[in-house]
């Protein structure tokens, strides 16, 4: 181990840890609020509509992320869409999430008794209002969960965004573990990152559950 | 310039042919290939589920070993990329006199792995049943394994069906991660064929082509599975 690597990789290291959580939050973010979207919509529109987001859906959760990325990235230009590395990333995080969040949602929304937004709209709620005050709080309970496995999944999606040479974690200990031909030490510390995110989502995962689920505290 | 047909793009300053033929004499190997990557998908899912159901258990007992054995079980496999968690299973597991073959290594870290997932997904979607019905159950004097068994676990899959259809999509297409250990699935017959024809384009576009068709079916059975139990 020669630790004095650390000291002169230090900054590159953690410039790419800001890299890969930035793109991270951004992205999931992102994913969240276009997935919550797709849900929505999916809820409330015709059925052609409807269709097309299923197809949406099946597709960008069908392929793999490389090949998003590939063609947004390589393939954009075509379309007259050039975008740089990082913000490309992004796109196509945001892009590559929505259809997965959209489906937790979906899950969500079908498990809320039909009885209570009848009820609600039978009272004169708008529908944006049941949804906000009724469905969303209640549904946090038990999307909670896959909502914080699919966050962890992503934060290990990031590393391929290096394939477009987007300056994140992994671009960074691939080329200090190319420059010093020293492989223990960039990886050690690529996972001791990697494993600080995962335990940061998980912990907040926990804490989101704890507050939502006040209401119910029960042990089968 | 290939005969038959094929398509032209544009890329900068060169024109590439896009060759359809290319794709159909390699199509039967990547078939070949696919049936290894749905055999380690489906067997893998199968772990997940059932493990899934029990690690889902644990974290949710009375015992505190068990729910804290559970949560450890949890926060590594969910923890530790699967890629490392595939590599231990097929190098370091022969240390300790398991010595398994690829492909069931392949399998194992797969399907454990997911599992960690499912169970997160299941201990979710326990949440959102209805507490009466667990008073009911126990009213009516139906043993604590029954009311797991014919209550709980299917409510469970119905509420995390769109959830879990998103993780068995996912534990699909980390499967390629196999050819890691030497499993020749679909990735890596891919490779191996752009290997010999140098035609990466069209063979993987094939090879995505061919996991969005195995996940597609997937999510329709999810979707068949969620409105055959959504009968209440």
């Amino acid at each position: 181990m020669e630790f004095d690597l650390y000291l002169r990789y230090g900054p590159a290291l953690l410039h790419g840890f800001g890299v890969t959580v930035l793109c991270w939050i951004v992205g999931s973010i992102g994913g969240i609020v276009l997935g919550f979207a797709i849900a929505c919509l999916y809820r409330w529109t015709s059925r052609p509509l409807r269709w097309l987001l299923q197809a949406y859906i099946e597709v960008i959760r069908g392929t793999p992320f490389m090949i998003q990325l590939f063609i947004l990235y390589y393939g954009g230009p075509h379309f007259g869409l050039v975008l740089d590395p990082v913000p490309a990333g992004i796109l196509s995080f945001i892009i590559y999430g929505s259809p997965y969040f959209a489906e937790i949602f979906r899950g969500g929304f079908n498990a809320i008794p039909r009885g209570q937004i009848e009820a609600a709209r039978c009272v004169g709620l708008a529908e944006w209002t049941i949804t906000t005050r009724i469905t969303l709080p209640q549904m946090l309970v038990f999307i909670t969960a896959p909502l914080t496995n699919f966050l962890i999944i992503l934060t290990k999606e990031t590393a391929i965004l290096s394939v477009v040479t987007v300056p994140e974690l992994l671009y960074q200990t691939q080329t200090m573990a190319s420059e010093t031909f020293t492989y223990i030490e960039p990886f050690l510390v690529l996972s001791l990152f990697y494993w600080a995110m995962v335990v940061a989502t998980s912990w907040l995962g926990e804490r989101v559950e704890a507050r939502v689920t006040r209401h119910l505290r029960r042990a089968y | 310039m290939m005969a038959g047909p094929s398509l032209l793009l544009s890329m900068g300053q060169r024109t590439v042919t896009f060759s359809f033929e290319i794709i159909l004499k390699n199509l039967p190997y990547l078939i070949n290939a696919a049936k290894w990557t749905l055999l380690i998908s489906l067997a893998g899912m199968a772990i997940s589920i059932f493990l899934g159901i029990f690690v889902c258990a644990g974290r949710i007992s009375r015992q505190a070993f068990v729910r804290n054995f559970a949560a450890v079980y949890v926060s590594f496999f969910r923890g530790v990329p699967l890629l490392v968690q595939l590599l231990i299973f097929y190098y370091m597991l022969p240390y300790v006199g398991l010595d398994l073959p690829a492909i069931g290594a392949a399998i194992l870290a797969v399907g454990m792995c997911s599992a960690a997932y499912t169970a997160e997904i299941l201990r979710g979607a326990l949440q959102a049943i209805p507490r009466g019905q667990i008073e009911a159950a126990d009213a009516l004097g139906i043993a604590p394994i029954w009311v797991w068994v014919r209550i709980l676990i299917p409510e469970a899959l119905r509420i995390g069906m769109p959830s879990l259809v998103n993780e068995l999509i996912l534990l699909v297409k980390v499967s390629s991660l196999a050819s890691v250990v030497g499993v020749v699935e679909l990735t890596r017959v891919a490779q191996n064929i752009t290997g010999v024809t140098y035609r990466p384009l069209e063979i993987y576009i094939a090879a995505a082509m061919i996991y969005l068709v195995i996940n597609s079916i997937i999510s329709l059975l999810g979707r068949f599975a969620e409105q055959r139990f959504n009968t209440g």
